[in-house]
């Protein structure tokens, strides 16, 4: 059986962003009234022809969604477990070759920052984060962080390095619920100068480690690229290429979506090669919700106030709150080293007050470790 | 247009043919010819191994054509893998058509018994294509279990109906990753181009052929039609557009300046 590295060498870049900058209005109105929208449905809604659709795409996005979630929300809080990392991501704060002071977190620091998690909110999904140093932060000690968090919360995430497919089972059996990986871009030849260095230099482990999920019987699986590397309409396309792959393959398995966008900033740090726009954000998001009615759709504290409330009403169904992006942030230490500076620093309480001011529920839990066999 | 493959082979036309019902053998064999198809299946119950005038099979072997032959009759797995053996024996070849229907008045699919015998005779090295419920939850564990297509029915056979089960059979052949033969029910060629619109990947037609006023002309209209509604699901069909409400500007935010902390 074929896995989804062999699939994509059907799609060439170039003929992939041609046909999204080809599509017209008329492409974008068909693709409004379809009942079962196609990858060229994708591509007119994320082609620079729908920005004059932002509208409508609004209001198919916010039926849809509330057809399939009603007014509700779920919450989730980020733990970094640690910076340390081998990889030289050039546009990460914990590239390897980054002179910070480099922390992971020993089982006491765990459940000092898990109490504190506690005291700022009712939190009951948690995502486990780390860099990629599978010496010292590897699937032991990604197993012990699910085992001492796994009677605090009732669904445990990570965003780690990618793993092997017995991996996956293992941490599953541990209670693990969830993974989120993000490919960062689809270019294979880009890709490279991105990520020179580490194991996270090798495209092909990094866009695989889908297929392991999936083979492995993860419950939910999290994609995405990171905007501001290559243009994120033919991007996201490719992305969407790998949910639909992905969705028929492991049909079992429910999916995730999200879509970290580096701004431009002051310093000597990477620059975004592209910069998207709130609008062009909005119309990606708009263009997957209907692409996909049921995906879960999250915006994490990167984004602002402003965006993330009103987004909220329309298609998200997944935010995070009083994020801390810095291994021991809410406890342990005072701010090391983010990995990303946090846009909404506004608290739980004054997110949950937000999204109950516009007629929304905030969902703490949507699952229970006794549904996972094992663990 | 493309072309269909299934487990491998080929198939220049989408429309497959029943055998039964026909008022001759050699009707029969004209409607094949006339339908341009390349698979036809044939129960196996119907074959006479001492070659008796009854005997279809020297109207059905002819070049450029899969023999499809199936289980009609069986009424569980158990009977069904052993009925696959003769029948691999007898028309020489390992492609099988799994009909597992114990309910002799409907003729409804057992999922269950299906299931099972998929998985047995897939091990076995068949290429089996169940006949089933158009239940897209049994389409994706029959895929897993080695199927070569699936054959969700668009009515009960025999019915003419038509596509009774649309909503399910688009999610089926939204999410199937091999070949979706809609089969059963489809009783005009209006229903054959309606079910490749929506990309189904072939039909399986009998009776609407059989009993026909004029079999050879039918199987014809059904070779145009399964062609037609192909060509425009390739050509993805224009949907039908509604006044979009102007009103309610849920975007304006998007236009204003936010808030400064």
């Amino acid at each position: 059986m074929n896995d989804f590295i062999n699939y994509i060498d059907n799609y060439k870049w170039e003929d992939i962003r041609e046909a999204v900058y080809s599509k017209t209005n008329a492409d974008v109105e068909q693709a409004l009234h379809t009942t079962r929208p196609g990858i060229h449905d994708f591509m007119a809604l994320v082609s620079p022809a729908a920005q004059g659709y932002l509208e409508p795409m609004a209001q198919l996005s916010r039926r849809y969604t509330q057809q399939r979630f009603g007014k509700t929300v779920q919450f989730y809080v980020p733990l970094y477990l640690t910076n340390s990392c081998i990889n030289h991501c050039i546009y990460c704060g914990f590239n390897h070759a980054n002179d910070i002071n480099r922390i992971i977190l020993t089982d006491h620091q765990i459940r000092q920052e898990i109490e504190a998690i506690h005291r700022i909110g009712s939190f009951k999904h948690i995502l486990l984060v780390t860099g990629e140093n599978p010496r010292d932060a590897g699937v032991d000690y990604i197993e012990n962080a699910i085992r001492l968090v796994k009677n605090d919360f009732s669904s445990i995430s990570i965003e780690v390095q990618p793993l092997k497919q017995q991996e996956y089972t293992r941490l599953i059996d541990a209670g693990l619920n969830a993974v989120y990986c993000y490919q960062e871009t689809y270019h294979k030849e880009r890709y490279k100068i991105y990520h020179p260095k580490g194991m996270k230099s090798k495209f092909d482990w990094r866009l695989d480690t889908f297929d392991r999920m999936g083979k492995a019987g993860i419950h939910k699986m999290g994609l995405g690229v990171l905007i501001g590397l290559e243009d994120w309409r033919t991007d996201t396309t490719f992305m969407a290429l790998h949910l639909r792959y992905l969705q028929k393959r492991y049909w079992q398995t429910r999916y995730s979506v999200s879509f970290p966008r580096m701004r431009p900033h002051e310093g000597e740090h990477f620059q975004p090669n592209v910069i998207m726009h709130d609008k062009e954000l909005a119309q990606l998001i708009f263009a997957f919700r209907i692409f996909d009615h049921d995906l879960e759709i999250a915006l994490s504290t990167r984004e602002s106030q402003y965006f993330r409330d009103h987004m909220t009403t329309l298609v998200v169904t997944s935010l995070s709150a009083g994020s801390k992006t810095d291994p021991g942030g809410y406890a342990v230490y005072k701010a090391e080293l983010e990995q990303f500076i946090v846009n909404d620093d506004r608290s739980p309480a004054e997110v949950l007050q937000a999204v109950t001011n516009q007629g929304y529920e905030v969902v703490w839990k949507d699952w229970d470790m006794s549904l996972q066999y094992n663990s | 247009m493309k072309q269909l493959v299934i487990a491998g082979q080929t198939f220049s036309s989408r429309l497959f043919l029943g055998t039964g019902k026909f008022s001759s053998n050699s009707l029969m064999e004209e409607a094949i010819t006339a339908s341009g198809t390349g698979m036809v299946t044939v129960a196996m119950k119907r074959l006479d191994p001492t070659g008796g005038e009854d005997d279809m099979l020297h109207h059905i072997r002819k070049p450029g054509i899969q023999l499809l032959p199936n289980t009609s009759g069986v009424r569980n797995a158990r009977e069904a893998v052993f009925a696959a053996q003769l029948a691999r024996e007898a028309f020489e070849t390992n492609w099988l058509k799994l009909e597992i229907h114990p309910d002799p008045r409907y003729l409804l699919p057992d999922p269950i018994q299906t299931l099972k015998a998929t998985e047995e005779l897939a091990k076995l090295g068949f290429v089996v294509l169940p006949y089933i419920q158009a239940d897209p939850v049994l389409c994706k564990l029959l895929e897993e279990a080695g199927a070569a297509t699936v054959m969700p029915l668009g009515a009960p056979i025999g019915t003419n109906k038509g596509l009774k089960t649309r909503d399910l059979l688009e999610i089926i052949i939204e999410q199937s990753t091999i070949p979706v033969v809609v089969d059963a029910g489809i009783g005009a060629p209006s229903h054959a181009a309606e079910a490749m619109e929506m990309g189904a990947d072939a039909v399986l037609v009998n009776t609407a052929i059989a009993v026909a006023g004029d079999p050879v002309a039918m199987a014809k209209a059904f070779s145009l039609a399964t062609e037609a509604g192909r060509m425009a699901f390739e050509a993805r069909l224009a949907t039908q557009l509604q006044i979009a409400e102007a009103s309610s500007p849920l975007t304006s935010f998007l236009e204003a300046n936010p808030p400064t902390p």
